[in-house]
């Protein structure tokens, strides 16, 4: 497998600014070189923010520092930025600059947080991991070096009290849609989530109540695990883990039976009524176009291909085949440099993608290899790709239909548009035959 | 300052090339005479906010060379700016009716062990395969501050697999630490373009070389009536274009921030002379601009005629909206010589220009002409701009400093910069196309807009009315230029 990346899909380890600013009022300050935050907001994210983009603090790193070190500069820029931007929680992140010439971070940083200043740090060097694996260690320093400082009632723990754990910010391109459906759906069945994440979330202070849940839920195929992990450590907090996200009434339903059945203080019965209800509205929809899906003449993907993350890939291959009957092409590509440890859980989500059916999956990191493949296969079908904007040409080429899911996305402005849960599928369903149909004039 | 050495593997960058600044605060014509007496002071800010760096400007140029291929050298959030390029790529695609082609750029993705052990078989691996995939006429390597600073030995690479794979496999060194000025970044391009691209003239052409990003086809026109042709580079040029630039008749730049060290290396090395006069904004500076295209080209008397003739089609109108724009204030946000001009353009409308915010001061450029000098040429014709503030793209002093001035109109050239006047409720402007406000008609084109974007206050009045400012009101209150200088002093919030 190659490890060199034509057509990148995800950022360096200090991606993960773009984790930062989604937490309400939270506000990266960045110890790198002058490009790299410019770099990372214009791969992930569309608008800047309450206080990302051109607003981020930044050393700017330059061959001084990177000659003398650049732990003064790194001081002057905190400094200078509790007094000129308004906000509850810094977190300081390092770049290839500083960890190469190893600044030591974690020592000017606790000077701040000596004097009780709402500050964490984590070594965020692009080269040492990427935004995937970062994004966990960002929520170990703020839980570490702000929560646990911070949070009023550590031992006492609320019942029905859930963190979510659901989504790496702006490398989920649909984020708060999708957190704001995993937030009424667990609502729903009786819970008060922490989303941690974006509008519906209740910023830094709904944080420092992170110790207290009766516990947490992991809805991801791997990012956000060691999160869930780290609390189960600390605090003794239980977590429920669910690979991949739940699109559509089959895989909604599972999820939330499963976390009723994991919460002890879940009603059971009012909880299995949210979900008759949800379901029959769900498939109330399903039922009155299902004519359409049968019937419609002109041509409509038979087939997809899905060059996703992997909780993407997954959730949306199941969604697709069982409840579209859309058929997975022979080989699936996942695109997140999925740690060896957690492939073989994910060839096993495909090798039974339904009851009769599986594909084969390939962990590939180089879009371009990707798309030569592709290619080859020529298929027959008319054919449905789940990519990013990179895949524009690979499907005018074979004459699929394109829904861009990963970034890059550029091709489309996303407000609050989420592909989770009941109301993510039926959008998924809108946005599918909506590119299908506008194809015919 | 040191001629154009194309023996030096990196060009040397602007702050030591030219003395160019990122930090003044005064009047711009308190920084002519600076520059012009060899006085000049940079000022550093103790707080700053993210910028862009050169390996972004280098790519931007080289990544749309329509049969080259490109390896950034870097670990992968390096390559987080390839898809934005490949989108500019794809427009001008789309606008020169060229079929779409997506932009081939591969990352080595540099990891931690790489830190350690070096990359350079990464980096071999990688050209190779960029090779394999896409055939391309060149291959450009540009690098990043982790290459940089374990000390990969590029050339050496590029050298071998140049011989080896037969095309020209293109070393670009453009790091982001090297430089506090991004615009260095293009200098590292052309650097690499004239050195291992351009080859030696075997005939003078009618061609004339035109350095610019991705805007529209504004000189073809005056070109051809000269008996010239338009040659574009760097985006959209073949690398076979590129290798005979070197013959042209002359190198027109469409800005001089851009394209100062590549006008200056084609007429040191090759004798391509470089037309060095203000450029083509106002009425002033493009009158200067086409004399000294005439004289250049040796066609003084069409000139003359062409003058006269766009002089007499825009005038009238020009008035009109000279009436219209009266009174008019505004504050600018650009790029170091595109900001000029456009301090010379909206001056030529009447409009009252506040104040400026520019990214960095060059003092001179490459060819060393003073009559080049469009900061100079604006004071001179229209006066001095009081609130001149050099700024590497610090959004909190750009705030600050709108937040008192409350300027009708804002103007900015780049992005992440217009929301901060509409948040405030001021009409606000950015325009994509940098020959949009070219020559005689780039008046009455930037006129029409501005007006255009005077009467569309809506949307900006109920913006400003539901925003967050992430600044803090003690910011609101200090002077702008508080963290600029070593020895400014705040008291704690």
């Amino acid at each position: 497998m190659s490890k060199l990346i034509e057509q990148p899909r995800y950022s360096c380890a200090l991606g993960v600014q773009q984790t930062v600013i989604a937490i309400q009022r939270a506000v990266p300050i960045v110890h790198a070189g002058p490009g790299c935050s410019t770099k990372i907001h214009g791969l992930l994210g569309q608008g800047e923010g309450y206080a990302g983009g051109s607003t981020i603090p930044c050393t700017n790193s330059s061959e001084s520092e990177v000659v003398f070190g650049g732990e003064k500069k790194l001081k002057g820029v905190i400094d200078g930025a509790f007094k000129v931007i308004d906000a509850d929680l810094f977190v300081v992140l390092t770049g290839c600059t500083s960890d190469i010439v190893g600044d030591d971070v974690g020592q000017v940083t606790r000077e701040f947080q000596n004097l009780d200043k709402p500050i964490v740090f984590a070594e965020t060097g692009g080269f040492k991991s990427n935004n995937y694996v970062s994004h966990d260690l960002i929520i170990k320093a703020i839980i570490e070096q702000y929560v646990d400082k911070y949070a009023p009632a550590k031992g006492e723990v609320i019942p029905g009290l859930v963190n979510v754990f659901a989504s790496i910010p702006y490398q989920d391109p649909y984020w708060i849609g999708n957190l704001q459906e995993i937030k009424r759906l667990l609502i729903g069945i009786g819970l008060t989530p922490n989303i941690l994440f974006g509008p519906e979330s209740g910023g830094v202070s709904e944080w420092l109540t992170v110790p207290q849940a009766e516990f947490n839920i992991v809805v991801s195929a791997w990012p956000g695990l060691r999160s869930a992990k780290l609390l189960k450590r600390k605090y003794g907090t239980p977590f429920y883990h669910f690979p991949y996200l739940p699109v559509g009434g089959l895989e909604t339903s599972r999820f939330l039976r499963e976390v009723t059945a994991f919460g002890a203080s879940i009603d059971r019965e009012k909880a299995e009524k949210f979900i008759a209800d949800e379901e029959r509205k769900f498939y109330t929809h399903i039922e009155r176009t299902a004519d359409f899906m049968l019937e419609f003449r002109y041509g409509i993907p038979r087939m997809f291909y899905t060059i996703l993350d992997a909780t993407y890939a997954v959730g949306f291959s199941k969604y697709l085949l069982n409840e579209l009957g859309i058929i997975p092409a022979e080989v699936q590509y996942i695109v997140d440099d999925t740690p060896e440890q957690y492939r073989e859980g994910i060839r096993e989500q495909f090798r039974r993608i339904s009851d009769r059916r599986s594909a084969n999956v390939e962990f590939s990191v180089d879009g371009g290899e990707i798309q030569e493949k592709i290619r080859q296969t020529n298929p027959k079908q008319r054919a449905l790709i789940l990519g990013s904007g990179w895949e524009r040409d690979l499907a005018a080429d074979i004459g699929a239909d394109l829904l861009p899911i990963s970034v890059p996305i550029t091709y489309r402005l996303i407000l609050n548009c989420g592909y989770a849960g009941y109301n993510g599928g039926l959008r998924l369903i809108e946005d599918i035959y909506d590119r299908v149909l506008g194809t015919y004039r | 300052m040191p001629k154009v050495n194309l023996n030096l593997t990196e060009v040397p960058v602007r702050e030591k090339r030219l003395g160019s600044i990122t930090g003044f605060a005064g009047t711009a014509g308190e920084l002519v005479d600076c520059s012009s007496s060899g006085c000049l002071k940079d000022g550093t800010r103790s707080f700053s906010q993210c910028m862009g760096c050169s390996s972004g400007n280098a790519f931007c140029q080289l990544s749309m060379i329509r049969d080259a291929a490109m390896v950034n050298h870097a670990p992968v959030g390096c390559a987080g700016d390839f898809f934005g390029f490949n989108f500019v790529y794809r427009v001008g695609q789309m606008e020169r009716d060229l079929p779409p082609a997506i932009g081939r750029y591969f990352n080595t993705n540099i990891e931690e062990m790489d830190t350690v052990f070096g990359a350079l078989s990464k980096l071999e691996k990688t050209i190779r395969l960029a090779y394999d995939r896409v055939k391309p006429n060149a291959i450009f390597v540009t690098t990043s501050c982790a290459s940089g600073i374990i000390g990969e030995d590029v050339e050496s690479v590029t050298d071998r697999l140049t011989k080896e794979l037969g095309i020209p496999v293109v070393n670009c060194v453009c790091e982001g630490f090297r430089s506090k000025i991004w615009t260095s970044g293009f200098d590292a391009a052309y650097h690499s373009i004239v050195r291992k691209i351009v080859k030696p003239p075997q005939k003078r052409t009618n061609k004339v070389n035109i350095i610019n990003f991705w805007g529209s086809d504004v000189f073809s026109k005056l070109l051809n009536r000269l008996g010239y042709e338009a040659n574009y580079v760097v985006p959209f040029s073949t690398v076979s274009q590129l290798e005979t630039i070197s013959e042209a008749a002359a190198t027109i730049q469409i800005c001089p921030t851009l394209g100062t060290y590549m006008g200056a290396a084609l007429e040191q090395v090759y004798g391509v002379p470089e037309i060095k006069a203000p450029m083509a904004y106002g009425l002033a500076g493009t009158d200067a601009w086409m004399r000294e295209l005439g004289r250049v080209l040796d066609r003084e008397a069409e000139i003359e005629e062409i003058i006269r003739e766009e002089r007499a089609a825009v005038l009238p109108k020009l008035e009109e909206y000279r009436a219209k724009l009266k009174g008019t204030t505004c504050y600018l946000t650009a790029g170091s010589a595109h900001g000029h001009a456009l301090i010379a353009l909206l001056s030529e409308l009447g409009i009252d220009v506040q104040g400026a915010a520019i990214f960095h001061h060059d003092p001179i450029y490459d060819n060393e002409d003073t009559s080049a000098d469009m900061l100079d040429h604006t004071v001179k014709t229209y006066g001095d701009i009081k609130g001149y503030n050099v700024c590497n793209k610090q959004a909190y002093e750009l705030v600050n400093i709108l937040n008192r001035v409350r300027p009708d109109l804002m103007i900015a050239r780049h992005g992440g910069m217009t929301l901060w006047g509409a948040k405030l409720g001021i009409p606000t402007l950015l325009i994509g196309d940098e020959h949009f406000s070219w020559g005689y008609q780039g008046l009455i084109n930037y006129a029409e807009r501005i007006l255009e974007t005077l009467d569309n206050r809506e949307f900006v009045t109920n913006l400003a009315k539901h925003s967050s400012m992430p600044y803090t009101k003690w910011w609101l209150e200090q002077d702008p230029y508080t963290f600029l200088g070593g020895n400014t002093h705040v008291k704690t919030y």
